[in-house]
């Protein structure tokens, strides 16, 4: 059975997050191109096929809930998302709550959104982030703050999310800051750029639907190493999307990874169907959950399924399991998805 | 044209409270148009002002623009007679009538919403956020400043549904969508593969009130 990748002790925090054994396995090979030492971009690169999974923040100071969760996922995949204010309703900070798992040796995606910070905000953290160990950044546009629970602030949105992956991108390759200023502390310092493997998110589902593959395309020119798509339960439009994504060669710049939720219960089907900007739910998944005896079960085979089904279609590269506040779900679904044995 | 809608009553008159003798002056322009502040609008507020008593004195009158000084004149005799002036112009306005009469409390009849069109009777809709920096030449005609609740320049965000905007699908149309859709109609959809830069807030109100100077009409 997968068990995952190797994992450094819960007290190396260093610089890098690998073992030094580890690196200098791949010290040799791999490292010369890797852009960000995260492990994430060491199993794609390889061809792996990878897991990812999402992990909310708790809206308390509560590092036990954090660390239960972390325990949830650590042995099953290969890096988790955390999430930034998700919902716009204030949550531990996804760095604060992304060092404590990187701590406990599970790989954190940071979460960035442009709602809540202006690019010297967003690049004062990544370099701490970085510091603390982080090398994975995913760069998303946030959801307006009317859907959380301070509707009355004020926005930022100084940068959307295809000029945040574009800067995130600058401060690693040309070492720059988005003024242009090189990322030194002086003039007679040496540059010291942060180094994070970036994503961003693609939604196959949103409207305008022929504009979505050259969004995609924005974003993987302004520097995404990865993608992770919105939950996808519409196959067949999905299908036609990565159609596009292949006819525009962009699987072979950019990692797909296929966003997938388990529905819990048939009203879930259905508010997802019917509520949630961006998702389509085809009313046989609705059907099947409305008749199934055990709904939660029903809803863990129809996301196996879908991995399966998923993991067939060229170009996808891994999965993403947004299993929120069902984290203990996730092992269930990947060993019963078998992504134990080829990646 | 600059969008207003009066104020409620109850706050305009607690502005007023204490104050014997009222300057009610309304602004020809603007808000004439979107029948906010208008001579009729004067009128009315004026009118319910008299009416609620307190043996207040409630002066009249509307002038061709309040955001420009050289209209006061009209009314220079009446405000120096009021120990307060209700102004039914926009923020600009009111603030120019503050100006003119340094020694008078001056008070807003109206929230000033925004800078926008007429979009029919009784209906007004935001298009343009002064940016000073305009696109439209590259967005087919559309603003995404100010037509996308995020003001995103690459594109959509993942809320896009149904030519609606997550923001409020009721009410808010997709800037995006709109944007998508006038390009694809001129033949010019190529123009969205192009990564737009990061603004230059700069030159919004971010860069601290802004200022105009043109020499070439200094002194006309
Ligand atoms: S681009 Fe700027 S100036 Fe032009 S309409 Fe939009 S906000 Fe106004
Ligand atoms: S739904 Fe459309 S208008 Fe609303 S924030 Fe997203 S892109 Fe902008």
């Amino acid at each position: 059975m997968w068990r995952g990748c190797e994992r450094p002790a819960a007290s190396d925090v260093s610089d890098r997050s690998d073992s030094p054994l580890e690196r200098s396995a791949i010290a040799m090979s791999e490292e010369k191109q890797s852009k960000s030492g995260s492990r994430l971009e060491r199993k794609l690169a390889a061809g792996g096929f990878a897991v990812t999974a999402e992990l909310g923040p708790p809206k308390s100071a509560d590092a036990d809930l954090i660390r239960n969760k972390a325990a949830l996922l650590k042995d099953w995949v290969d890096a988790v998302n955390i999430t930034d204010n998700q919902t716009a309703i204030v949550r531990v900070s996804s760095i604060g709550t992304g060092k404590l798992v990187h701590d406990m040796g599970l790989e954190p995606i940071i979460q960035v959104t442009c709602r809540d910070r202006n690019r010297l905000a967003i690049q004062a953290d990544l370099l701490g982030a970085y510091l603390m160990g982080i090398r994975n950044v995913l760069c998303l546009t946030g959801d307006h703050q009317v859907f959380g629970n301070h509707p009355t602030a004020r926005y930022v949105f100084d940068l959307d999310s295809v000029q945040l992956i574009a800067m995130v991108r600058d401060m690693r390759d040309r070492k720059v800051f988005a003024c242009g200023d090189e990322i030194r502390n002086s003039k007679k310092a040496g540059i010291k750029e942060p180094r994070l493997f970036i994503g961003g998110a693609a939604n196959p589902f949103g409207d305008p639907f022929e504009f979505r593959a050259t969004r995609l395309e924005k974003k993987v020119r302004a520097g995404a190493d990865f993608v992770q798509t919105q939950c996808i339960y519409d196959m067949e439009r999905f299908d036609r999307w990565m159609k596009e994504v292949r006819a525009r060669g962009l699987h072979r710049k950019c990692a797909i990874l296929a966003g997938v939720t388990p529905l819990k219960s048939v009203g879930m089907a259905r508010y997802m169907r019917d509520q949630v900007a961006g998702v389509t739910v085809p009313d046989c998944y609705v059907q099947r959950m409305a008749e199934a005896s055990d709904p939660k079960a029903e809803g863990i085979a129809i996301c196996v399924e879908q991995i399966r089904r998923l993991r067939a279609i060229e170009g996808v590269a891994g999965v993403h399991i947004m299993a929120i506040e069902w984290e203990e779900k996730v092992p269930e679904i990947v060993e019963r998805a078998g992504l134990g044995t080829g990646g | 044209m600059i969008v207003a809608e009066q104020k409620p009553i109850a706050e305009i008159a607690g502005y007023l409270d204490g104050h014997k003798r009222v300057l009610v002056l309304g602004c020809g322009t603007c808000v004439t148009v979107c029948l906010a502040g208008g001579e009729r609008e004067t009128a009315q507020i004026a009118s319910v002002l008299r009416l609620s008593g307190n043996g207040r004195e409630i002066l009249e009158n509307t002038i061709e623009r309040q955001c420009d000084a050289e209209f006061f004149d009209a009314v220079a005799d009446q405000a120096a007679g009021c120990d307060a002036i209700l102004s039914l112009a926009c923020g600009a306005g009111a603030q120019m009538v503050a100006r003119v009469f340094p020694e008078k409390p001056v008070y807003p009849a109206l929230n000033t919403k925004f800078m926008g069109t007429n979009d029919g009777a009784g209906e007004w809709s935001e298009n343009c956020l002064a940016c000073g920096d305009c696109k439209l030449g590259v967005f087919g005609g559309i603003c995404p400043v100010t037509r996308c609740s995020k003001s995103l320049a690459n594109g959509p965000c993942g809320g896009s549904a149904d030519g609606r905007c997550e923001v409020d699908p009721q009410n808010i149309e997709c800037g995006w969508q709109l944007i998508h859709d006038r390009l694809k109609a001129l033949g010019k959809l190529d123009a969205l593969s192009e990564i737009a830069a990061p603004r230059d807030w700069s030159k919004t109100h971010s860069g601290g009130p802004r200022r105009l100077s043109r020499e070439d009409v200094a002194g006309l």
